[in-house]
């Protein structure tokens, strides 16, 4: 039988849910692209552009409640629903810490940068790419992508660890740069963060698929 | 499910949502069961643990076997012609199938309610109540009054009639005349009752109240229900038995059957794919 509007809403929303990744995704890019330049004007955009994310989000809960209440879906759709409510939240993080980054940029202000920006750049690659797998992982109910996306934030953390160490002994050397440094470790931490989120997208793909729970951020 | 496999209970379900941590009973134990009508065959080998104080769901499309299942667990299969069962049903370890057991004593024991209220039409409210007992030969006046006053107050109706209990029992709305019939089969203090899909023909309000009744009586009752609606049966079935062709497909805690299903139809019918 039928339930085939139920389906098609079922795979509308998770299309929204793809939409609402893609631009986190961008956020990311747009904010570190606005840190590469120091260009303030670019880093406004990501920072109003972040209520757009916001909106997304609400309006995804909103038709995941309905779905709910109206439906009363068992199975693997429960899993779905339950599954998009969950990493709707993830992304939505992910966002904000893009805006951290822009607004990182905004503290620094144009004065010429204390170092060649190498390894933050690199996160930020790793970062969205673990996004654009977990993204890929949901939308094809892949656990396998998911699970080798999740392994990919260990290398995250180490480089957050790289950073963090080296940005300290710029400012032991030179407390001159501490402000600046000091940016740049939030910046890195955000990085860092927007893995975890992602590592919080394979675990629920996981869920939706197998309807069991697994750790993956160890 | 094949035949012949008992089902177990699995061991790594979630936690028990009940409050209480207590000991499983297990209280009717089916075991083999095949039903026939002539020589068609409904139910083909049904392996089944049914626990005590709790509330087991059996679900399933329409002409599964549900209700035959249902009906065999009071010998009332084997009433209508041409009917027969094979196999057994065990009730605290005794065979309700075995020579020499009264089916009449069996019906007293697990009592069962259907679809449609079925009061007795001429009778008053007290006497639809009483019915039962008076036929196990109870004549004292007090004993009626007392045994009927308990089961209206156990069937969340005694607050409604008790200052009408001597009017007709059609005279009461079809929630109430369904907890009626509950009433009823809870005076003659059965130890299992079977409802064949007892909400679907009231309406929301009065269905849930039949829920609310229905996990409260648990606490004493064995309960088996057979329902078409599934979220009724996710609401209150402790587990849920999936029901397919005449065979048992799936049998879990609700709280897993309905988010995790195992089997690959109880995942389409749930979700409502099929059926």
């Amino acid at each position: 039988m039928a339930r085939i509007s139920f389906q098609q809403e079922l795979e509308k929303l998770q299309k929204e849910v793809l939409h609402m990744g893609e631009a986190v995704d961008r956020a990311i890019a747009t904010a570190m692209e606005s840190l590469a330049q120091r260009d303030l004007q670019l880093a406004e955009t990501v920072i109003q552009g972040d209520q757009v994310i916001d909106d997304l989000e609400l309006a995804i809960e909103q038709e995941c409640l309905k779905l709910l209440a109206l439906q009363q879906p068992m199975a693997v759709d429960l899993r779905t629903i339950g599954t998009m409510l969950k990493i709707v939240t993830d992304l939505e993080r992910m966002g904000d810490h893009a805006t951290d980054i822009a607004r990182a940029v905004r503290r620094m202000g144009q004065t010429p940068p204390i170092k060649p920006l190498v390894d933050i750049p690199r996160m930020a690659e790793m970062g969205r790419h673990m996004l654009q797998q977990g993204l890929q992982a949901f939308m094809e109910r892949d656990i396998q992508r998911a699970m080798a996306m999740a392994r990919e934030d260990d290398q995250l953390d180490h480089l957050f660890k790289q950073v963090f160490r080296e940005l300290l002994l710029l400012m032991i050397a030179n407390p001159a740069v501490i402000e600046e440094a000091t940016q740049l470790i939030l910046v890195a931490a955000s990085l860092e963060r927007v893995g975890d989120h992602a590592t919080n997208l394979a675990e629920w793909t996981i869920y939706m698929v197998t309807g069991e729970r697994r750790d993956l951020n160890l | 499910m094949k035949e012949g496999v008992p089902v177990t209970f699995r061991t790594e379900v979630p936690a028990r949502e009940s409050s209480s941590p207590r000991e499983e009973r297990i209280r009717v134990e089916v075991k083999g069961l095949q039903a026939w009508y002539g020589s068609s065959r409904a139910l083909h080998g049904i392996d089944l643990a049914i626990p005590d104080q709790a509330i087991t769901a059996i679900i399933g499309p329409s002409g599964c076997g549900k209700s035959t299942f249902i009906r065999c667990l009071n010998r009332m299969h084997e009433e209508i012609p041409a009917a027969r069962v094979e196999g057994h049903v065990l009730l605290d370890g005794v065979d309700i199938y075995q020579p020499g057991v009264d089916p009449v004593a069996v019906r007293r024991t697990v009592g069962m309610v259907f679809q449609r209220p079925t009061p007795f039409p001429t009778m008053s409210i007290f006497d639809n109540v009483a019915a039962g007992l008076r036929l196990a030969g109870i004549r004292s006046r007090r004993t009626l009054e007392e045994k009927v006053e308990r089961s209206l107050q156990q069937s969340a109706l005694w607050d409604e009639v008790k200052d009408r209990l001597r009017s007709p029992a059609t005279a009461l709305s079809g929630g109430q005349q369904q907890r009626l019939v509950i009433a009823r089969a809870l005076a003659v203090d059965p130890e299992v009752l079977l409802l064949d899909e007892p909400t679907s023909a009231l309406d929301p309000a009065a269905s849930s109240r039949i829920e609310d009744l229905l996990v409260q009586l648990k606490e004493k009752y064995t309960i088996v229900i057979v329902t078409h609606n599934m979220q009724q049966a996710a609401r209150i079935a402790d587990r849920t038995a999936f029901f397919l062709n005449g065979e048992l497909i799936e049998y879990d805690l609700s709280a897993r059957l309905f988010t995790q299903p195992s089997d690959p139809r109880t995942e389409a019918y749930i979700t409502g794919r099929f059926g």
